[in-house]
């Protein structure tokens, strides 16, 4: 007989701060409900699609790493987004591939050193309460995530169905999206709101460096840079809707930009909107990071948005390990061993796992 | 379609279409009616619209339509919608809150009176002697943005803002009047308090009040 299973995550640590996060809460701005999401939302689908997710279920967005979970049953995993040197039961696991975790196996995240946030995804996603239509955490709001709020130790997140189809060894082959590097290239179109700011106003924020400062949150990026001269001297307008990546400049003439979190409309004028495609990076930045702005025409703009469909959402997810057919005690089974990285997996039945290359050297 | 008018890209996933530059309830009337009509139209591309004073920001899947495709749409929703609003009153629905003005829920009340040179009974008589117009939905989930504050009792925000104002708060910041529908921090004058619960993500419409509708304040004794 067998028990029933509940497929469960167990929040042993939670690091600094790890949120439920989706693709966001979209259809209720209209009622100031923000959207809010994974900022690093390539990390979230790309995660979502190693482990065969639908591409609306829930991960954790994990800040600076730190984080410490137990999987109650045998779970299929990946890690996307910041690399957090983790491990699973002490063995080094990648970012980017699917691996099985057994039940009761830990996965422990070091800190995050190549950007602000990991994600993890799993088998079947975060299984919190949808809340109008999703399972975000929006934190001033208090809607969403664990309870409403960032997800604690000892919580207990319920997983959802796993796809039957999925199978773990999936790959992502990356480019590298290494944010620690001194700057930052974000492609942006001007407006909606170019109408309210000087020539010079305009150039100044084209031909500077500005440098994201550390009162910046999943809300926003707050700039530090020359200041960006209006046309009037004014800078507020009379509050609209606001976009993820819009870029506002209120009073001090320093650019905020905004994220998933943001609230739905602002009374400062917008000189310009983050190319939906480089959302992603400005997820992952740290404060004291440069970024420089360069000008594109809002159809490249869309020729990039389906650029990125093809790259991330429906490109080939190659599998590390060739298993090779043998038999033991009489039954055939696959077996299998690759590197990817700095870390060893092996194939067993079809299911990918880490393993110390110590205890079992590649032949 | 009225010289006003500007439709331009925000991003490259929303359309802006400005109707005006000013806070005018004619120009809001023009946002609402165009938010239906495009509503109305079903289409596919458009993810959500989100109205404001006097724009209405339309977020679209540019991976089903292209910007120059989607400004042709609006422009010519635009023009259509601008032609049939042309006249026609707007009733709005009146939303009655009821309010316990002044002692612990509106602590400020007694601030307000004193700048604006009135009795405390006078800014209950006037502030509550007048319905409000929900120009936009904004801020946090539920917040009405309301016109229509008697300048009389028009009185600054405070020089320090509390850390916690409790849900259903009632206040005043310049010209303006609004309410509370979560507890937050918050530097609006205090002068009342409503029991009723503006925002529920439980409920079918999670929004008590919505853009379009109008706000009375009705004075009460005790929240019972």
């Amino acid at each position: 007989m067998t028990k029933p299973t509940t497929r469960e995550l167990q929040i042993i640590q939670s690091g600094p701060m790890t949120l439920v996060q989706d693709r966001g809460r979209s259809g209720y701005q209209q009622l100031g409900v923000s959207v809010s999401g994974a900022v690093d939302v390539d990390a979230l689908d790309i995660g979502n699609r190693l482990v065969g997710n639908d591409m609306n279920a829930a991960g954790l967005e994990v800040m600076l790493g730190g984080l410490v979970v137990r999987f109650s049953e045998s779970t299929m995993f990946a890690l996307t987004g910041a690399d957090t040197s983790a491990t699973l039961d002490s063995v080094p696991v990648t970012a980017n591939v699917s691996y099985v975790a057994h039940s009761d196996a830990e996965l422990q995240m070091g800190i995050a050193n190549n950007g602000m946030r990991a994600y993890l995804a799993v088998a079947g996603g975060v299984g919190t309460p949808s809340i109008l239509g999703s399972r975000s955490t929006h934190l001033t709001s208090a809607i969403g995530g664990s309870k409403g709020g960032k997800v604690i130790e000892g919580d207990v997140l319920p997983l959802g169905d796993a796809s039957s189809k999925s199978i773990s060894g999936k790959v992502f082959e990356a480019e590298s999206r290494d944010t620690s590097a001194k700057g930052l290239n974000i492609r942006i179109l001007l407006g909606p709101q170019d109408n309210e700011f000087s020539l010079v106003g305009i150039e100044t924020l084209l031909d500077s460096t500005y440098s994201v400062t550390d009162q910046s949150n999943r809300q926003g990026l707050r700039l530090d840079g020359p200041v960006i001269e209006s046309k009037s001297g004014r800078y507020d307008i009379i509050s609209d809707a606001v976009v993820n990546g819009s870029i506002q400049v209120p009073g001090d003439g320093k650019p905020i930009i905004l994220l998933a979190d943001r609230q739905t409309t602002g009374g400062y004028a917008k000189i310009a909107t983050v190319a939906t495609v480089d959302l992603s990076k400005l997820g992952q930045v740290t404060p004291g990071t440069n970024i420089s702005f360069v000008s594109i025409s809002i159809e490249e703009a869309q020729v990039l948005l389906a650029d990125r469909q093809r790259i991330i959402i429906e490109s080939e997810l190659p599998r590390v390990v060739a298993p090779t057919n043998v038999t033991v005690d009489g039954i055939d089974v696959a077996v299998g061993v690759a590197q990817n990285g700095d870390s060893m997996m092996a194939e067993l039945d079809g299911n990918i796992y880490p393993i110390s290359v110590y205890e079992y050297p590649p032949v | 379609m009225s010289i006003f008018t500007r439709i331009v890209p925000a991003g490259d996933s929303a359309v802006l279409i400005e109707l005006g530059s000013e806070i005018d309830p004619m120009i809001n009337d023009q946002v609402y009616s165009l938010a239906s009509s495009i509503s109305k139209e079903k289409i596919t591309a458009v993810i959500e619209l989100i109205p404001s004073y006097r724009s209405l920001l339309v977020s679209y899947d540019p991976l089903i339509a292209g910007y120059a495709e989607m400004q042709e749409m609006m422009s010519e929703i635009v023009d259509r919608s601008l032609d049939s609003v042309e006249g026609v009153a707007v009733e709005a629905k009146i939303i009655e809150l009821p309010v316990v003005y002044g002692g612990e829920d509106g602590p400020d009340i007694e601030a307000v009176a004193e700048h604006s040179g009135v009795s405390v009974q006078d800014v209950i008589d006037i502030h509550s002697g007048v319905d409000y117009r929900v120009y936009m939905i904004g801020f946090a989930p539920g917040f009405p943005y309301l016109g229509g504050l008697d300048e009389r009792i028009a009185a600054p925000r405070l020089k320090t803002p509390r850390l916690s104002v409790p849900a259903g708060a009632v206040g005043i910041a310049e010209s303006q009047t609004g309410v509370y529908p979560n507890a937050s921090p918050g530097g609006w004058q205090l002068i009342g308090r409503t029991a009723i619960r503006l925002f529920d993500v439980n409920r079918t419409t999670p929004s008590l009040i919505t853009q379009g509708a109008k706000v009375r304040f009705v004075p009460v004794n005790s929240h019972d």
